[in-house]
């Protein structure tokens, strides 16, 4: 949905980061609105998951210019606990195995995180456990899954699906999934996607991180980013998916050639959104 | 955004690091056979106490301290010691108002409230404070039904008979070095008696707290459960901070006759030394369990988080026919600390049974080995053994190490070892991160994790306490 007098949620201004010294992000601009669905594409090396994993915080990256808006407040400065509480949620394309912690007992511990912060108040277990089966609905889980750790022995598809449960209990304002379609056969890639798009509402946005079209078939985009070396190089509505699907990602060399020879630097995309 | 690394977070101040000023009765330092005596005279003890211990005392002194640990300290100079210290007051007190409120405020700073209305309700605690038992509670509830609960030398005093008749029976005087140290010196700790078919009415608890500064503590647990008799038991411990070591050697013997089952639980918290490895207790105990009945059981469930040095190894001899032993235990090392724990599993009945599960969680620049001995003797036929050690490593600094060692002599026995080695990744901390969940909870919510089948293992009022125990000692400086 297409929303140009809604609140802007996130405000990307200029963003450049590295790790380990190498730069990967070189001025990134995006701004998402409220109501909004998002797709980044990209080949591999683009830049698409250190934009989500810097977004969320992930130590590993360092912010070396431009700013992070999350509803009007400076995102940066937050640490990665801090952005999920008020609303940030970044679905990993691999999502790690934690044995030992109970994967309830984290539903639950992280819900209440949210839930605090919003001046909500902490859910019991009984309330918690009525809470959780509700939202596995979502994702048609297994209850089963709940007494497990925390994606210990847990399939590709069932890993995904349990970052979509958890955001279906964070409910997040804006929710990054980052390659979520990678590793899902169809079933449980229309399983995702359904959830996803029940979880989408007028109130929060969607960032969609992902290679393919087969995504994009089931969860429609308002905006698509096309990202190449650190940047995002042209935007468009969800036909400029399908072009990539028809083209191919060639002319992104093109116009990256092009770029260096006119010897731009500031990484502005030639098409600004929003 | 925090910058804070797990390293960082495992260190956190010792917070029963006080020291109680309070008069003391002390012995010089040194130890000869005059010490042992004059030990002995002053806890007026029947002859064959006074020559058990001397008989110890000889042979400690023909013996070598052991080696082969993977610790690492200076000589202990053993005529750098005092051997005996109490709190100057008379007698045991009858009543607790009689007891020097200094101690029990000590006691109480510890959160072990030992006056009437703020006792635990289930539990009843014998609160050890340098070498003397200085207050017992619920003795009298606990006799009606025939248990006995009390100091060890109040044991010596009032049933000499059983003392006499299973001190040294299963840990003798001249087992090792420090049990032989210990044999001969030991001043207090507690005895516990379940009569045959009794099941204890509550949880029994001792609490040992060394105070002074130069002393050596050398505490001796005897616990005897009769035909068909169950108790659970818990031991605690701490220590104040002093830049010096103390020495605590003690020894733990459990007896346990047919279908008795005694279940031992310690939660150790001595002082750990500073981060460079300043001070600290060097905890040489000696702990073993001889299942001497018929389908009789003894469970020993550990949480190590103190002591400079600790090298400990609760043990069961499984004498009686199906009779059950097991070992879980928890040691976290931080610092400098170094432990080298395990158990030994002596299987010497048909169809006995061992279970041994160690968690090991190494930090900081400390070292932590597991150490275990599964024995199958050849009458043991059909025995069965199953072993599983997980290390966890925080930071890079920090060594694990697993050493079993697996003697079978029995054909038909079943043995299984499994052992793990894991790291707290930083994308695993970063993922509970995302979801909300600050750093130091999401340490600890993976240790205790890593724990899980250890503390489900503890006595229910004591699992939390454990829980925020490893928690605490992971509680850092978070920016």
């Amino acid at each position: 949905m297409i929303c140009p007098d809604a609140p802007v949620l996130l405000e990307i201004r200029d963003l450049q980061a590295a790790v380990d010294d190498q730069p990967i992000l070189k001025g990134v601009n995006l701004t998402i609105r409220a109501g909004e669905i998002h797709a980044v594409m990209g080949r591999n090396g683009s830049g698409k998951s250190t934009l989500s994993k810097v977004l969320a915080g992930h130590p590993a990256y360092t912010v070396t210019g431009g700013s992070v808006h999350y509803r009007g407040d400076d995102l940066l400065d937050l640490a990665p606990e801090q952005r999920a509480r008020i609303g940030l949620f970044l679905g990993f394309q691999y999502p790690v195995e934690i044995p030992g912690v109970s994967n309830l007992e984290f539903l639950r511990v992280a819900t209440n995180a949210r839930r605090s912060e919003g001046g909500l108040e902490e859910l019991d277990t009984f309330a918690f456990e009525d809470l959780v089966r509700e939202r596995l609905e979502v994702v048609k889980m297994d209850p089963a899954f709940l007494e497990r750790s925390v994606n210990e022995g847990f399939s590709g598809g069932e890993k995904k699906r349990n970052e979509i449960l958890q955001m279906a209990l964070l409910e997040p304002l804006v929710a990054i999934l980052d390659e979520t379609d990678s590793g899902l056969d169809i079933d449980a890639l229309r399983i995702v996607a359904g959830g996803v798009n029940q979880l989408a509402s007028p109130e929060n946005a969607t960032l969609l991180i992902t290679h393919y079209q087969r995504l994009l078939d089931l969860i429609t985009p308002d905006y698509v980013h096309v990202m190449a070396a650190g940047r995002i190089l042209r935007s468009g509505g969800r036909e400029l998916a399908l072009e990539l699907e028809r083209t191919g990602y060639d002319w992104v060399d093109q116009e990256l050639e092009r770029f260096a020879a006119e010897g731009q630097q500031t990484g502005r995309a030639p098409l600004e959104v929003g | 955004m925090s910058t804070a690394t797990v390293g960082d977070l495992v260190s956190q101040p010792y917070k029963y690091g006080f020291v109680t000023d309070i008069e003391t009765d002390k012995i010089a330092k040194g130890l000869d056979e005059d010490v042992v005596r004059l030990i002995s005279a002053k806890k007026s003890e029947p002859p064959f106490l006074l020559n058990f211990r001397l008989k110890a005392f000889r042979q400690w002194q023909q013996m070598r301290e052991p080696d082969w640990a993977q610790l690492g300290y200076p000589a202990i100079d053993y005529q750098d010691m005092v051997y005996y210290a109490a709190p100057r007051q008379q007698a045991k007190k009858a009543s607790l108002d009689e007891v020097d409120p200094k101690l029990l405020e000590t006691f109480e700073k510890l959160g072990i409230p030992l006056s009437e209305q703020k006792r635990l309700s289930n539990v009843a605690v014998d609160a050890v404070f340098d070498s003397v038992s200085i207050a017992t509670t619920f003795r009298e509830q606990l006799a009606e039904h025939g248990v006995i609960f009390c100091s060890i030398s109040e044991a010596v005093k009032e049933h000499p008979d059983l003392i006499e008749k299973y001190l040294g029976t299963v840990v003798p005087g001249n087992d090792n070095f420090f049990a032989a140290l210990n044999s001969a010196v030991f001043s207090d700790g507690s005895f516990v008696f379940i009569p045959k078919g009794v099941a204890c009415p509550m949880e029994l608890s001792t609490y040992f707290r060394i105070n002074s500064g130069d002393t050596g503590q050398f505490e001796r647990t005897l616990i005897v459960a009769e035909e068909g008799a169950s108790v659970s038991y818990l031991e605690g411990c701490t220590a104040p901070m002093f830049d010096t070591n103390q020495l605590h050697a003690a020894v733990v013997e459990l007896v346990a006759l047919d279908d008795a089952t005694i279940k031992y639980s310690t939660v150790q918290n001595w002082y750990a030394g500073d981060e460079n490895g300043v001070g600290g207790i060097y905890n040489f105990v000696t702990k073993r369990g001889q299942c001497r009945g018929d389908r009789s059981k003894i469970s020993w469930t550990q949480v190590e988080t103190g002591s400079a040095i600790t090298w400990k190894y609760p043990s069961c001899v499984l004498q009686g026919e199906d009779s059950v032993g097991e070992f879980y235990s928890v040691a976290l090392t931080n610092n400098r600390q170094q432990a080298d724990t395990g158990t030994k599993m002596v299987h010497v009945g048909p169809r006995t049974r061992s279970t041994i599960v160690s968690k090991g969680i190494s930090a900081g620049h400390s070292s932590n080995s597991y150490r275990g001995l599964v024995q199958i003797g050849p009458k043991a036929q059909g025995a069965r053994n199953y072993s599983q050690c997980d290390s966890m490593l925080i930071g890079d600094q920090a060594a694990a190490n697993t050493y079993p060692y697996i003697r079978c002599q029995q054909p038909d026995a079943a043995i299984e070892h499994e052992a793990s080695t894991c790291r707290i990744s930083a994308d695993q901390l970063f993922y509970l991160q995302s979801r909300g969940i600050g750093f130091e909870e999401a340490v600890s919510m993976m240790v205790s994790g890593f724990c899980r089948d250890v503390f489900n293992q503890l006595p229910l009022e004591f699992a939390a306490e454990a829980d925020k125990l490893l928690a605490l000692k992971l509680e850092g400086s978070v920016g």
